[in-house]
């Protein structure tokens, strides 16, 4: 398994290479997303209100998939530039670019639908509950991590300053995970602790893996369109700069 | 050995000079004196969450230091020196923060129980309170080092140093301002500040090699 999958990133090391299988992959990844995120959609759409929180209920269906998303952006990014600093994978450093703004805007709909969902249970826009202010923290982790590319002009510079940052910042996580959930048993009475969670009833959880699927196909959709546009940018900086010193 | 206490004194003699340690302590006394401002004159009040606003303006002097850290010797090459010595640069890096350490933050701690008066705290709480500060601060300084190395090469990077950072005071933060709080209510807590000085001991271990990383990736 681990040999193939070897031989599979060796193969599509190569730049031009991953631009075909991109270009072949293109077109039924993202239909495929689509379709998964419309019957999606129509499924979460259709299922009964909550005898406690009526109609807000579904935006658990957005809610929870967005933040499985900005986990999973997170930790693709983690894996993308350990294996462009560690296996020195040229595409390693494409693909952890490419992933951040889409990891960061699945971040900020998981913050907004939080916000939106715990308005009419908590009564306010916001609450610092432990699993808000982590993913806040973790938010704001992707803007460093965006910023810090945006600022630095040269790319192979940019590049490995991203990777480090990316790979110490994926150990603080848990950590930040970790001390926020203290933080939060000490200074919040249970009272203001969720409604208790029994287990979800088939009815919702269907709708919400099925979700969970759109939303992943989603993610990788929209990172296999930017990190095409990423390898397209490259070539074109390389040719002009080509173009300019001859 | 005699090298690293060489760029540890270095680092120190020029915070002294530049007056960049004065000024850090200036930095906090302002901030602080803001506070009644924004908050009001209450005496209970401020007392009530001067431990809290206490690690709040530390955090921020701190922030404020770190471009200091390694930018002015990215821009006159004393970096490639450090890279070329016979010290390994995780050493250098370390020295570096050690001076940092004595010659900025040092002065700060000396200056928070004058501090913790201006906001109410009772003098006998103040020992209390210095040392959950004095646990944490290095801490701070290691974790800020990532981000102001990972910056380095940006000009005018402080922002950006502070955007890099931030997430990872957080932890320092809560497990720290709750120890101090804690030092008001009486005893000190010392499970909290154990995991305090564990962050601080992590950060010796873990930070250099990350700085050190970044400032290769800088010169390059």
């Amino acid at each position: 398994m681990l040999k193939a999958l070897e031989n599979i990133s060796a193969i599509y090391a190569n730049p031009t290479r991953f631009m075909g299988l991109a270009q072949r992959l293109h077109k039924p990844l993202w239909a495929l997303a689509l379709l998964v995120l419309a019957y999606g959609l129509w499924r979460s759409l259709n299922v009964p209100d909550d005898y406690q929180q009526g109609a807000t209920v579904k935006i658990m269906f957005v809610h929870v998939p967005a933040a499985w998303m900005a986990l999973f952006g997170y930790s693709f990014i983690f894996f993308a530039s350990l294996s462009a600093l560690v296996f020195r994978h040229p595409l390693g450093h494409v693909a952890a670019r490419a992933a951040a703004p889409v990891g960061a805007t699945f971040t900020a709909i998981a913050l907004v639908t939080g916000s939106l969902w715990g308005q009419p249970m908590w009564g306010t826009w916001w609450v610092w509950d432990a699993r808000l202010t982590s993913v806040l923290v973790l938010f704001f982790a992707y803007l460093g991590y965006m910023a810090l590319w945006q600022a630095i002009d040269e790319p192979t510079r940019a590049a490995r300053a991203a990777a480090i940052l990316a790979i110490v910042g994926f150990i603080n996580v848990p950590i930040v995970k970790f001390s926020v959930d203290w933080w939060n048993t000490l200074h919040q009475p249970a009272s203001v602790s969720r409604l208790a969670r029994p287990a979800l009833h088939a009815d919702f959880l269907y709708p919400l893996l099925t979700m969970g699927v759109a939303f992943l196909l989603l993610f990788l959709a929209l990172t296999l369109t930017r990190m095409q546009m990423e390898v397209l940018r490259q070539k074109l900086r390389v040719r002009h700069l080509l173009k300019n010193g001859a | 050995m005699r090298v690293f206490s060489t760029i540890c004194v270095s680092h120190m003699r020029l915070a002294w000079r530049g007056g960049h340690s004065g000024l850090a302590v200036a930095f906090l006394f302002i901030a602080v004196t803001l506070l009644p401002f924004g908050l009001g004159p209450e005496l209970k009040l401020l007392r009530a969450l001067a431990p809290g606003l206490l690690w709040v303006v530390l955090v921020m002097t701190v922030l404020v230091t770190l471009d200091r850290l390694f930018q002015e010797d990215f821009e006159d090459g004393t970096l490639d020196q450090l890279i070329g010595l016979s010290l390994p640069l995780e050493l250098s890096v370390l020295a570096k923060l050690c001076g940092h350490y004595l010659a900025v933050i040092v002065p700060l701690l000396i200056g928070v129980p004058l501090a913790g008066l201006l906001l109410n705290i009772a003098p006998g709480h103040l020992p209390g309170l210095v040392l959950a500060l004095l646990v944490g601060t290095p801490a701070l300084v290691l974790l800020g080092g990532i981000g102001a190395a990972l910056a380095v090469s940006v000009r005018r990077g402080g922002l950006l140093t502070v955007l890099l950072t931030l997430p990872f005071y957080v932890p320092v933060m809560i497990f720290g301002a709750a120890a101090s709080g804690a030092a008001l209510d009486g005893a000190p807590d010392m499970t909290r500040l154990a995991i305090v000085g564990l962050i601080s001991l992590a950060g010796v271990l873990l930070a250099p090699p990350a700085i050190a990383a970044a400032l290769r990736a800088a010169i390059r």
